[in-house]
């Protein structure tokens, strides 16, 4: 089926989110929908999807769905970029909630072994959603979008939470299910699966089409010039003056007995990139060194060396409080321990002093947090980090969210802090991302950490990460 | 309305706050027509009742807004937190029996003493009732909201047992206790008012929580674990569980205190009824109050009016006085529907 | 207890007095697997008390029974507006409406009765021995001889625990109360859902409230649940979200209220309010327990 969105508008407020979008999707191919953060593409795949309606514009003919359940009579079946289904209910409930089915119990359960069995995507139909493994889960979002014969395939950045290996799996899955005269839409901002994938590619940027063209006339950089509008030149690479040890882990274990112990040293200077694929124990092992959330150590020494700056994953909910002002952030961050009084005129005044100075656009020290856009809050709670001069900072996904710009000039924050002497510490889900920020790198599969050096190949980083993260 | 800095907020909570008691009261009117009362004589004796003279509004209001501001209060210190107190009605009858007992055992104690003994123990007896539901949410995840709303059921069965065994009156023969010492007793504003210093005492709380709340590190704290526990764990490095109880253990000793003054300012005896709901009265004053010590005094002040009007209303025209609890609740929906905005 | 008769009738009054608990309480059951805690069903099943006194007073016990349960349907409609129409906070909407009913009902009740309201003498269903099992040693008395409001609650039991676990419309529930997000992502109405599910627990709660005047009380008086709504939802946590678990520890908790009239009788030296305060200091101490083991609809209280 020919998946047809002519001339698609919406606006949230005064933002226009996409103008005049003009998008075909065939059946037989893949078709990858490129861009930047923010760029449109996933507003535009609701829409198609029936979770958005348009401004303007209409979808095969029509003014576009009423919701996703009329977009699924349609044929359309979607992989949103977060896990949809719902832990505490079994895979055949997950499926039979989302096609329609009027069965549930043990008929669920029959007729969900039977889809899985057809579609070639084996999982386990009676088991709870939440003791599956992330690829199985994943699985389980294909199943999900193409339990009720969908003809058309949307997937919002599927491969974000898969490891390399797994990534190709999903991808073959794509062609295959394209040959047989399905529509695949694959959003992406991964250039590589795109030449991997794809039979077609549009590139939208600013919500504006930029590109739409057969894959076999593009080149990397004509792809990339169309997501950005120019060339990014590649930052200088910079690697700082190995210091003195500041973070040293002697057979640190921090989960029991079931890891075996890691020893390793981070000196002032570097940056160290870990890489791994979610809930493999990344998490705690960086919050552990940050000093925060509580995790235990089962065994084993960890010296950190203070101060300690910790930038969480989530900075709307972690990062930050929204209701607050941005001195109350401030002062969030600095407070010393015990009782004082808290002198406002001052902490103002320092607050003016870091937007100033880190280029935070916001309407003043008072401002409300959240008042702020996802960059200028990223700028915000990094250049709260650095405030302190810490020894040690601790980053998780410090550009999550943030578009090309903003990302970068976070990359030179912390390349900045790590020239000045301190250690610095980044997961990033994105391998590629890890790979070009470290100067050494770690991969954490299934709790236990490794190190490799940072000339490894992608392939090679990839199975390390998943050798160990399929359960087994 | 979008509001992107403090001042804004501020003129904010005021117009929704106004907004709302004005719902509230068109509201009532509106009942008390459709139940067959006859309205301009109910709201008349309402007013009357409140603020008809100079006497009404010091004896009447006043004195019953002391209370509400007291645990108007405790309500907003507790939510700065995210923690819902809704059991200010047990903790204040936990205050109450402590105080009564104090103030049975003081004798002849210099009044400064005596009234202070009486009140500290009124915080204590808040402040151990309400560590029942502070346990069960550290140990065992049990939300504070239905725990410390039980707890009213059994603080006013406590009530119910002291004033027919324990400390009931040596005749036995009425369900209340003795009148307390005259060193406990809080004095008079003023020759024949029933305003007592126990107004002033809560004002003084309002400063007092005011400044806490802005200008320390302590009240930092708790807003911070409030308004963000997330963040405050990680950025803040605050232990948010141990903050969270901390405030809710204030929270009841407030409510607690509240119950005290009621005993040593206004009743001198314990008696069944002594609270006419004003553990609930409070939280909508503490909402229509913006969760903001100045304004939960205002509007404390506010609903002490309508609580003596609806005695008054009651009295002259026949309306039952539980009335003005459905005022209470317009407020609250009102005020919770304009502050959803906010999120 | 050396009479044999006493485990009888005490058994005999923890179903009695235990059958308005557990309306009330299956019906907040589906209302929380569908991601709403309702804490204003203390304010419907008040509603309902008034509804099923007003209509017996003036319709007979049948159309009572209609009355109090659409009373409780009306409060948990505005109780749904707020919470669900407006997202407002739950907990605190649902303690405001459980206030407004309070003070209306009072109202209400002022105007029906006057103030002789206090004297007024209701109807009550008579117990409907039911044929062949009324005669079962200890079963029969204690289940079979009851009103027929309680075995409205038997055959709700069944079909409550039907509907959530083998039904379409129980898969979406749950769903809702699971993960709003997820659920809508699925293609659920989750407002309508909800909305429905907080239908059906007030209008349990009517139907408790009207079982608590006309098959228990007898006469309507100001505050007369007594926080029974509350301890309802208390019940739902002990008895794990799920029909059968709710319905032991309703019989539990109708156990903790009849000791109060058997001790009340016996006069011991024990202060009778230790047993008007037991069921309260019960469901605390059932909180502690349940909710340690087992968490509730991942999200409960949660605005969609």
């Amino acid at each position: 089926m020919t998946l047809h969105l002519q001339q698609i508008s919406k606006s949230y407020g005064p933002a226009a989110a996409l103008r005049d979008v003009t998008f075909t999707a065939m059946p037989g191919q893949v078709h990858a929908l490129l861009g930047e953060n923010g760029a449109g593409k996933s507003t535009l795949m609701h829409i198609a999807y029936g979770m958005l309606r348009p401004d303007s514009g209409t979808i095969n003919g029509k003014n576009g769905f009423d919701s996703p359940r009329a977009a699924r009579a349609a044929g359309i079946g979607m992989v949103h970029q977060h896990f949809t289904s719902i832990a505490a209910l079994t895979v055949a409930e997950n499926i039979a909630l989302t096609a329609g089915w009027c069965e549930t119990g043990a008929a669920a359960v029959t007729r969900a072994a039977l889809i899985v069995e057809q579609l070639g995507l084996p999982l386990p139909v009676s088991r709870h959603a939440e003791n599956l493994s992330v690829q199985l889960r994943q699985r389980l979002e294909i199943v999900k979008a193409l339990a009720s014969d969908a003809r058309t395939l949307l997937l919002d950045e599927p491969t974000a939470v898969l490891a390399p290996r797994e990534v190709a799996e999903l991808l073959e899955f794509l062609r295959v299910f394209a040959a047989r005269g399905g529509t695949v839409v694959l959003i992406t901002h991964k250039l590589d699966e795109v030449f991997r994938a794809a039979d077609r590619v549009t590139v939208l940027r600013r919500g504006e089409v930029t590109l739409s063209d057969t894959l076999d006339l593009q080149t990397p950089r004509s792809l990339s010039r169309a997501m950005i509008g120019a060339d990014i030149p590649a930052p200088g690479r910079t690697v700082g003056p190995r210091g003195k040890v500041l973070v040293r882990a002697d057979q640190l274990i921090l989960y029991g007995a079931s890891s075996s112990p890691a020893s390793f040293e981070i000196h002032a200077g570097e940056i160290v990139g870990v890489a791994a694929i979610d809930g493999n124990g990344q998490r705690e092992l960086l919050r552990t060194i940050a000093g925060v959330d509580g995790v235990g150590i089962t065994s084993g020494t960890l010296t950190v060396a203070a101060p300690v700056a910790f930038i969480p994953e989530d900075r709307t909910s972690e990062g930050m409080i929204g209701p607050f002002t941005l001195a109350e952030n401030l002062l969030l961050g600095t407070l010393p321990r015990g009782a004082s009084w808290i002198d406002w005129r001052a902490i103002h005044g320092q607050t003016e002093t870091l937007l100033r100075t880190h280029d935070v656009r916001a309407a003043g020290s008072g401002a409300l947090a959240e008042s702020l856009s996802g960059g200028n809050q990223q700028k915000f709670v990094l250049a709260r980090a650095l405030a302190g001069n810490p020894q040690v900072i601790v980053a998780e996904n410090p550009t999550r969210g943030l578009d090309l710009l903003a990302t970068q000039s976070v990359h030179q924050a912390l390349r900045d802090a790590a020239q000045r002497g301190a250690a610095v510490v980044v997961h990033s889900s994105d391998l590629d991302e890890v790979l070009e920020i470290a100067d050494r790198l770690f991969v954490v599969a299934r709790h236990e950490v490794t190190e490799l050096p940072t000339n490894t190949s992608r392939d090679v980083v990839g199975d390390a990460m998943l050798a160990v993260a399929t359960p087994r | 309305m979008t509001v992107s800095t403090r001042q804004g907020e501020l003129r904010r909570d005021i117009s929704q706050a106004i907004g709302a008691f004005v719902v509230g009261m068109a509201l009532l009117a509106l009942f008390l027509l459709v139940a067959g009362f006859d309205v301009p004589a109910s709201l008349t004796a309402l007013w009357h009742g409140a603020f008809g003279s100079w006497y009404e509004f010091t004896s009447a209001t006043l004195v019953r807004a002391t209370p509400l501001i007291i645990l108007g209060l405790a309500f907003t210190l507790g939510a700065k937190a995210g923690m819902l107190n809704i059991g200010m009605e047990g903790q204040f009858a936990a205050g109450a029996i402590a105080a009564t007992w104090a103030g049975l055992q003081i004798g002849n104690a210099p009044p400064l003493i005596g009234v202070t003994i009486t009140l500290v123990a009124a915080g204590l007896a808040g402040a151990v009732f309400v560590s029942i539901p502070t346990l069960l949410r550290a140990r065992f995840g049990v939300t504070e909201v239905i725990s410390t709303l039980l707890l009213n059921f059994v603080g006013a069965a406590l009530v119910s047992w002291m004033v027919t065994g324990p400390l009931q009156e040596p005749t036995r023969s009425y369900p209340q206790s003795s009148a307390i010492g005259m060193a406990a007793r809080l004095p008079h504003l003023g020759a024949g008012s029933r305003l007592h210093a126990g107004f002033l005492f809560a004002v003084f709380l309002a400063l007092l929580l005011f400044i806490l709340l802005n200008v320390t590190s302590w009240g930092f704290r708790i807003r911070a674990v409030g308004a963000g526990p997330r963040a405050a764990a990680i950025i803040g490095r605050m232990p948010v569980a141990g903050i969270g109880a901390w405030a809710l253990l204030w929270s009841g000793a407030l409510a607690g205190v509240g119950g005290g003054v009621e005993i040593s300012g206004v009743s001198y005896a314990l008696y069944q009824n002594l609270s006419p709901g004003y553990g609930f009265t409070a939280i909508a004053v503490a909402l229509l109050g913006r969760l903001r010590p100045g304004l939960v005094l205002v509007s404390a002040i506010l609903f002490g009016a309508l609580e003596a009007g609806a005695a008054a209303m009651q009295r002259d025209a026949a309306v039952p006085a539980v009335a003005v609890q459905v005022v209470e609740a317009v407020v609250i929906l009102v005020m919770l529907l304009s502050m959803r905005r906010r999120a | 207890m050396s009479d044999p008769i006493l485990p009888v009738a005490f058994a005999a009054a923890a179903v009695r007095v235990g059958t308005p608990l557990a309306l009330a309480a299956i019906g907040e059951t589906v209302t929380e697997k569908s991601g709403v805690i309702n804490l204003g069903i203390e304010g419907a099943m008040l509603a309902g008390a008034f509804g099923g006194a007003a209509g017996a007073f003036h319709g007979g016990l049948a159309v009572g029974v209609v009355a109090g349960t659409v009373a409780g349907l009306i409060v948990a409609t505005l109780f749904a507006i707020m919470a669900i129409g407006a997202r407002a906070d739950q907990v605190i909407a649902g303690t405001a409406i459980t206030l407004g009913v309070t003070g209306l009902t009072g109202l209400l009740a002022q105007q029906v009765w006057g103030s002789a309201g206090a004297g007024l003498s209701l109807p009550t269903f008579p117990a409907w021995p039911l044929p062949v099992l009324e005669a079962a040693p200890f079963i029969g008395p204690v289940f079979f001889r009851q009103s027929p409001l309680t075995y409205a609650c038997y055959l709700l039991i069944p079909a409550t625990a039907w509907l959530l676990f083998h039904t379409r419309l129980g898969l979406e529930i749950r769903a809702s109360g699971e993960s709003s997000a997820s659920a809508a992502a699925a293609g659920v109405a989750v407002g309508r859902t909800r909305t429905l599910a907080t239908l059906f627990g007030g209008a349990c709660a009517g139907l408790a409230g009207a079982s608590l005047v006309l098959a228990q009380v007898g006469t309507f008086t100001e505050r007369m649940t007594g926080g029974r709504g509350f301890i309802a939802i208390a019940i739902v946590a002990l008895g794990r979200w799920h029909p059968w678990g709710v319905a032991i520890a309703s019989l539990v908790f109708g156990g903790a209220t009849a000791l109060q009239y058997i001790f009340q009788a016996s006069g011991t030296v024990i202060p009778y309010q230790l047993f008007i305060a037991m069921p309260y200091l019960l469901a605390l101490a059932a909180l502690g327990v349940a909710v340690g083991r087992h968490r509730g609809p991942a999200g409960l209280g949660r605005p969609h």
